[in-house]
């Protein structure tokens, strides 16, 4: 197993650089500069400016030059400075939200799996049930509901009408400590949370489902039964652990999917994440920003894949030794 | 004799009730009894209802399907009464069961000693400890080497042969009376075939458990079956001791089934089969059930369905040749 997971690391080294080289990239085809793309409009500056200031900001250096001293900044952390935020550093200024968008999506994925995991195992212990009826009617509404629509229902329903959940920020007053403050962010988080991961359950739902129902039809569950283990042990024992073991993989790719959703979910919340200050700054073309974004989601999505990866083999024996 | 059998069926009747209102009679009206030490063969073509007759006798028939008659005793003990609980403790405990697939039959991610410690641990209530030291043992009485180092191993990482070694350990692990294996060479390597089925036999004499053997090798039948019951259609059509069986056989089904069978001393080009396909078990035609491909059908044989009678000691048949047989003799 050691051996599998060494190998899986190893494999992710060039998947990171393979991303760096792909966001610098991008940056780079996109139109403007870090000078020109924040004063394009300003006809009064001489061109000649310009040019010294690109000489004196590396601008105009070979591309893998330029490459090589904003990779080595930004594994320090340095991903330079905000041309909008009044020249923040892009870490400062990222710091907060990161976490902020970290809880949402960890939140929502607690979610998906205490809702979707028992939902699905009562439904494929219980076909065709009133209950299992219920879950694929709910599966195809958070299927095909639009992230941004649903969380705009449950602002107007839950927040405005009700007064339950609070529509946006991450917390009512700022000072809060302790278990005060981490209850009130869950309190901030929940409309966010339930729309981010309304399609992953709904999802993960009618997987668990499948899943379920396809090894309870097995042989070895059938030998499980014969040898006369109870329900429980076939069920929680034999069944679970070879039911999650698709499911586990696809949670891995699951965090990419929630980054991005985090991005319209955030946005129609006010939740000051990750994904409201990507669109601002894409809006704004505050390329450092941007860049350091793409970069740290692109890094999480290859952690999530390795995460899979190595769950996988953990709990398939089949995959260590090959 | 009936009275100590340690497996006693009578009429057991096994349907699936499926989507389009069609009811499949898998098993319809079985009665088969067991002595201890016996080994009884159940012999049929694929879709004769071996396998649900098997999985009835262990309660263990899942959706659509519902044993819907028949009594079930064991050691004399009726088991309609049970409920899903108490059967867990005599299944694998007092019935053990080996089936035919042994590359599916464990579960691909526990440990082989894992898979054989559940067993002890549940009906012996062994601790870890001894539990451990009872599966290598039983390893060891199966013929597998290295038992210490295999108990760590999962199921893919032994061979078809060495898995069903394994499904023999467990079946054997809590001294059961009756083991019930169906095709357990089906899926094996024909040099494999031979060594399961002699450890099988070894395992049912020094254990003194009964068998219940289900194949559709009449060659294993022969060499291993003290008693045969031959199926078709959900239904026994003919039943007797082996010898009986195979030297006077009666039954047109049975003939064309012995007939199928290479025989060293005949030489023959090609083997006969018995024409036409087996029915589903949700249209079987009126009539004797094997009406449609019997070569000696008659008019009768299309309106009624025989009762199985005993023609000769302990030799029943279900047919009309043979329906004064009785009488005549
Ligand atoms: N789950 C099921 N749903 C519907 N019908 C079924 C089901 N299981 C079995 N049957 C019916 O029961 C009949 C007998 O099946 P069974 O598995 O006992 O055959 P078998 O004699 O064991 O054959 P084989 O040699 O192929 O194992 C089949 O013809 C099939 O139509
Ligand atoms: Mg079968």
């Amino acid at each position: 197993m050691y051996k599998y997971i060494i190998r899986r690391v190893l494999v992710f080294i060039p998947m990171l650089f393979a991303l760096t080289v792909i966001v610098f990239g991008l940056a780079l085809l996109a139109p403007g500069d870090a000078l020109t793309g924040q004063s394009l409009a300003d006809p009064n500056v001489d061109p000649e400016v310009y040019e010294q200031q690109r000489e004196a900001l590396g601008l105009n250096d070979p591309i893998p030059v330029q490459y090589f001293r904003w990779i080595s900044a930004a594994v320090q952390g340095d991903f330079g400075n905000s041309m909008v935020f009044n020249g923040r550093s892009v870490a400062e200024l990222i710091e907060a939200r990161f976490a902020n968008t970290l809880y949402l999506g960890l939140f929502s994925l607690a979610i998906t799996i205490i809702v979707a995991i028992p939902i699905g195992i009562y439904s494929a212990r219980h076909p065709y049930s009133l209950l299992d009826y219920g879950a694929t009617g709910f599966g195809f509404f958070g299927l095909s509901i639009p992230n941004f629509f649903f969380g705009l229902m449950a602002i107007y329903f839950l927040s405005i009408k009700l007064g339950w959940f609070p529509a946006q920020g991450t917390m009512s007053t700022p000072g809060l400590t302790g278990w005060e403050a981490f209850f009130n962010r869950l309190h901030h988080m929940f409309l966010p949370g339930i729309t981010l991961g309304l399609a992953g359950t709904a999802t993960y739902m009618r997987y668990m489902r499948s899943e379920v129902l396809d090894v309870l039809g097995s042989d070895y569950i059938r030998t499980a039964r014969a040898k006369g283990m109870s329900e429980r042990n076939v069920l929680y024992k034999h069944t679970l652990r070879n039911a999650l073991i698709p499911i586990i993989t696809l949670m891995g790719f699951e965090i990419g999917v929630l980054l991005s959703g985090a991005v319209i979910t955030e946005q129609v919340f006010q939740y000051p994440g990750l994904g409201t200050l990507f669109l601002s700054s894409v809006t704004n073309r505050d390329y450092p920003v941007v860049m350091a974004i793409a970069m740290i989601l692109g890094v999480l999505i290859l952690i999530g894949n390795l995460l899979a990866d190595i769950f996988y083999s953990i709990v398939d024996p089949r995959i260590r030794y090959d | 004799m009936k009275k100590h059998a340690v497996l006693d069926v009578a009429q057991l009747k096994t349907y699936f009730y499926l989507n389009n209102g069609q009811v499949a009679k898998a098993v319809d009206g079985v009665s088969l009894s067991i002595s201890p030490g016996e080994t009884v063969a159940i012999v049929g073509e694929s879709g004769s209802g071996k396998s649900i007759t098997a999985l009835s006798i262990m309660k263990l028939i899942n959706k659509p399907g519902r044993i819907v008659n028949g009594e079930i005793a064991l050691n004399g003990k009726e088991m309609q009464a049970l409920s899903e609980k108490q059967m867990t403790g005599i299944r694998g405990n007092d019935i053990a069961m080996i089936f035919q697939e042994p590359m599916t039959a464990l579960n691909p991610v526990f440990t082989i000693g894992n898979q054989i410690t559940e067993i002890l641990r549940k009906h012996k209530k062994m601790n870890k400890k001894d539990a451990q030291a009872k599966a290598i043992h039983l390893l060891k009485t199966v013929g597998i080497p290295r038992a210490e180092e295999i108990i760590h191993e999962y199921p893919h990482q032994l061979s078809g042969g060495m898995r069903q070694r394994v499904m023999i350990a467990m079946a054997i692990s809590c001294d059961p009376k009756l083991l019930i294996a169906d095709e357990p060479t089906t899926a094996l390597d024909v040099t494999i075939q031979a060594q399961i089925l002699d450890l099988m036999l070894e395992m049912k004499e020094k254990f003194h458990m009964a068998l219940l053997l289900i194949t559709h090798d009449l060659g294993v039948v022969s060499e291993y079956a003290d008693r045969v019951l031959v199926m078709y259609g959900g239904q026994i059509v003919e039943q007797a001791k082996t010898k009986e069986l195979l030297r006077h056989t009666k039954h047109p089904y049975t003939q064309g089934l012995m007939q199928s069978l290479p025989k060293l001393d005949e030489d023959v080009d090609r083997l006969g089969t018995i024409k036409g396909m087996v029915p589903p078990a949700y249209n079987f035609p009126a009539g004797c059930r094997f009406s449609s491909r019997c070569p000696f059908v008659m008019d009768k044989c299309k309106v009624s369905n025989p009762e199985l009678t005993e023609i000769d000691t302990d030799h029943f048949v279900r047919c009309h040749l043979y329906e004064n047989a009785g009488d005549e003799s």
